[in-house]
């Protein structure tokens, strides 16, 4: 071991360090802050990544929607929608369509509380509520895992201000595991209560299916409800063949717009575009996040550079002495690789404490959740390859002194 | 003097080039990006009327479940429910009030060439434009009366008065909204406060409102509400029960000069609360609030996570950078201990060589300052291109921004520079001249 240590000139080394100790210093505490940025950045993309990768459940790239607003007055609400869902559905391209009063993760919708037992003071579970009719499931494209779709039969109208709710529903894979501790199968057949008191049988669960709201903690509950809204503003959920999707949105959108003047056509949206405005500023703060930890990576790196040039320059009459004392080329790039390495050590293990703490505080303000210790341990081994990068540059130069400068005059 | 220093700085970067770049590069980005979080904080958490932020006061009861509060925090929900924010507007207590809610209708436009449209609105009391200094083009908001007697006035925005009437004075005229006509008695002038602090239950960095009608008119169902409505308590169906219900979809502003007012006013409401607690409702009598602008937009936490935490990010970027800058520059001004020694023994003082170090190095702040405000306004467009439309108004240097960009800029580099200095200065002229 001590053989090891003289090879490697340890000690010299350390001594030498000392005598430059500010110098040392900062690029430590550079590499310590770039640490304690990076991971914690890193770790924030993540996060967001992995919001972002969650599936709707919607066949996204094939279903668009739009906005229906009635104007006119004594308008027959009923007759229309019927009219305009039987046009839509007939039209060639178009796989099927449905009335729904809100759009998956577009920001807007309902809410209700279920709970396995009638009453008051019972503890639900929040689940976000689509109504729409017997062919809800295949236009949005979902995938029912168990249990059945609505029938004709079972579709209601729904009268504004009405706070009454239909006998049955079909309900998400995850809302039937949270009401029924993890085991979903069990939710089947069983009858759960709305608005308190009110029984709803569950007939189907669906694999699953997003709420409007991308931020909340439940996005993953929702449910549907055999229901048509009699109301003057409505929506129009539409799934198209593959690929026929943008040709078919102003098709479909002009055909709505002419066949009545009576009412508005608007908000004309595909549902991969809803997805993208949703998460707009998560990929933003992650773009954002990415350029810092390049630019710093690259400041950090450059400063590197900068700093191990000029003390090589100071120091190049002893590496000619040194040269000329019988010590490789090698033995030289080794020396201020090793010496990099050693005050990149020190930062790190500073930056690791760093990043720990920074992250205990984003925890403490931000409620994020706790970093992962595999990232850390990335964090650190990356900035010990940059150093390395960095130095090996100026390491070069420096090897490549010729001995003969320890005999000339200046240093 | 001060004119040959600068060239010595000038020489002096000429020189070692690499390194002053990557200097100013070094204080550009940090500067760049410090100033790109800041403006996005400053300008969320702005105060959007500060004449008068300290007078106005957002009503908060607590009408929620008696077994579980509203929020997390215990706090009163931050909405009223229909009967209570229309007692305590109709008893009039506080020098202004006003009631309000979203709403939103299609307008047909006199030319039947035009096709109709939407329009987002607010349904409010005539104390409204008062209350917080809206400007008007032309006439001006209803009074009371109006209000009270459910008449169809109307106040259009600016935007909309040029495409129906073609920017002219159009008060008098009607506009034919939901099916009926609304008078219109007067035109906004541009007026877009951010956050818009009156209603932030939406998105606390909306636009303001197209068209402005008598809340009055919203309970007799002229035309749709928006916004958000959260009930606890089962209700019958109808429009009726909806308005009796536990459910709270209002807001209520009231203005109180006074710090008497104020408590007169919150009495008043601790007081309604006990009475109203007599018949089975407000569990909680004494949870009521009354927040004034900056304490409610500070409470409703309108300065997103995402913006606080960038800024802490961007600043400890910035330390990232300074210490770069350190570095370097300590590397560089002991590179020239040798020129320093010659001017030291051909009679410079310490002074003078301090003065003259930390000029060069308050040439490269203001260098990496004038770069830093470029890449900051750089950083701004991009912020506005990713976010998106709502951080327009979020995302501009004014006067201010600028001052302190070049302001952190110059004490930066100062501070950067103060350490290399002083150790340029303790250079010794013997041991440099010795080991020429």
């Amino acid at each position: 071991m001590s053989t090891l240590l003289t090879q490697l000139e340890l000690g010299p080394m350390f001594r030498a360090l000392m005598r430059n100790k500010i110098g040392a210093l900062l690029i430590a505490l550079q590499i310590a802050l770039t640490l304690t940025i990076m991971v914690n950045a890193i770790f924030m993309m993540q996060e967001r990544s992995q919001q972002m990768a969650r599936a709707s459940g919607l066949d996204e790239a094939n279903t668009f929607y739009l906005s229906n607003t009635v104007f006119a007055q004594n308008y027959n609400l009923k007759t229309a929608l019927q009219q305009d869902l039987q046009r839509i559905r007939q039209t060639p391209g178009v796989v099927d369509a449905t009335q729904i009063n809100a759009i998956p993760l577009s920001g807007g919708g309902w809410s209700m509380s279920l709970q396995t037992k009638a009453g008051d003071d019972i503890e639900g579970t929040g689940t976000a509520v689509y109504m729409v009719d017997e062919h809800g499931i295949n236009s949005m494209g979902l995938e029912l895992i168990a249990g059945e779709n609505f029938q004709n039969s079972d579709i209601g109208w729904r009268e504004e201000g009405s706070t009454k709710w239909p006998p049955k529903a079909i309900i998400s894979k995850a809302l039937a595991e949270t009401m029924f501790e993890g085991d979903w199968k069990n939710a089947l057949g069983k009858t759960v209560y709305i608005d308190n008191h009110q029984p709803v049988q569950v007939i189907g669960i669906i694999k699953a299916l997003q709420a409007p709201w991308n931020g909340w903690n439940g996005v993953e509950r929702s449910m549907l409800v055999p229901q048509q809204l009699d109301s003057k503003g409505s929506r129009f959920f539409i799934r198209t063949e593959p690929g026929r999707r943008d040709e078919l949105m102003p098709v479909i959108e002009k055909m709505l717009a002419e066949s009545d003047r009576g009412r508005i056509i608007r908000n004309v949206n595909s549902m991969e575009q809803t997805r993208d405005e949703s998460y707009q500023e998560h990929q933003a703060t992650n773009t954002i996040l990415l350029t810092v930890i390049i630019v710093l990576t690259l400041i950090t790196g450059f400063g590197i550079v900068g700093l191990a040039m000029f003390s090589i320059n100071r120091r190049t009459r002893q590496i000619g002495t040194r040269r000329a004392l019988g010590a490789s080329q090698w033995q030289v790039m080794r020396y201020f690789m090793l010496e990099n390495l050693l005050i990149s050590f020190a930062g790190v293990i500073l930056g690791a404490a760093g990043a720990i703490g920074l992250n205990i505080w984003l925890v403490a303000t931000f409620e994020m959740s706790p970093l992962s210790p595999v990232l850390l341990v990335i964090g650190v081994v990356a900035l010990l390859i940059v150093g390395q990068l960095a130095v090996s540059y100026p390491a070069l130069i420096a090897s490549k002194i010729s001995p003969a400068t320890a005999t000339r005059g200046r240093a | 003097m001060f004119s040959y220093y600068l060239k010595l700085a000038y020489l002096s970067c000429k020189r070692t080039w690499g390194m002053t770049l990557l200097m100013v590069c070094a204080i550009g980005l940090g500067i760049g990006a410090s100033m790109t979080t800041i403006t996005v904080n400053y300008l969320m958490s702005a105060n959007p009327i500060p004449q008068k932020s300290e007078q106005l006061f957002f009503v908060q009861m607590d009408s929620w479940q008696p077994n579980d509060p509203y929020s997390d925090d215990g706090d009163a929900p931050t909405q009223l429910t229909y009967r209570d924010a229309t007692y305590l507007w109709q008893a009039q207590k506080a020098k202004r009030q006003t009631i309000q809610s979203g709403m939103a209708a299609v307008i047909e436009p006199a030319d039947k060439e035009v096709l109709p449209f939407m329009v987002q609105g607010r349904a409010n009391s005539a104390d409204f434009f008062p209350m917080f200094d809206v400007p008007f083009l032309y006439g001006s908001g209803w009074d009371h009366q109006a209000d009270l007697k459910k008449e169809r006035v109307i106040v259009i925005n600016a935007e909309l008065n040029e495409r129906l009437f073609g920017g002219k004075d159009s008060t008098g005229q009607t506009v034919r909204m939901a099916g009926e006509d609304y008078k219109i008695t007067g035109v906004m002038d541009r007026w877009n406060p951010k956050p818009r602090f009156y209603d932030i239950s939406t998105g606390s960095f909306n636009d303001v409102e197209e068209v402005f009608v008598p809340f009055s008119l919203i309970t007799e169902q002229k035309f749709d509400r928006s916004g958000n409505t959260n009930c606890w308590k089962p209700t019958e169906s109808g429009f009726q029960a909806f308005l009796d219900s536990e459910c709270i979809w209002v807001q209520l502003w009231v203005e109180l000069p006074t710090a008497q007012d104020k408590e007169a006013y919150f009495s008043f409401m601790n007081a309604y609360a006990k009475e109203q607690n007599q018949y089975g409702r407000f569990a909680r009598t004494d949870n009521n609030k009354l927040r004034d602008v900056m304490q409610w937009l500070e409470y409703a936490e309108v300065v997103s996570d995402d913006a606080s935490m960038m800024m802490a990010m961007s600043l400890m970027f910035l330390l990232v950078c300074l210490l770069n800058t350190v570095g370097l520059l300590l590397a560089k001004f002991l590179g020239k201990a040798s020129e320093i020694g010659v001017r030291q023994a051909l009679g410079a003082s310490r002074n003078d060589l301090f003065i003259q170090h930390l000029i060069e190095s308050g040439c490269i702040g203001l260098a990496g300052g004038l770069l830093g405000l470029v890449l900051a306004i750089l950083g701004l467009e991009a912020i506005k291109v990713m976010y998106g439309d709502w951080i327009r108004d979020l995302a501009q240097l004014d006067f201010t921004l600028v001052a302190m960009a070049i302001g952190l800029a110059i004490v930066s580099a100062l501070l950067a520079g103060l350490y290399p200095t002083w150790r340029a200065c303790q250079v010794q002229p013997s041991v440099q001249l010795k080991s020429q």
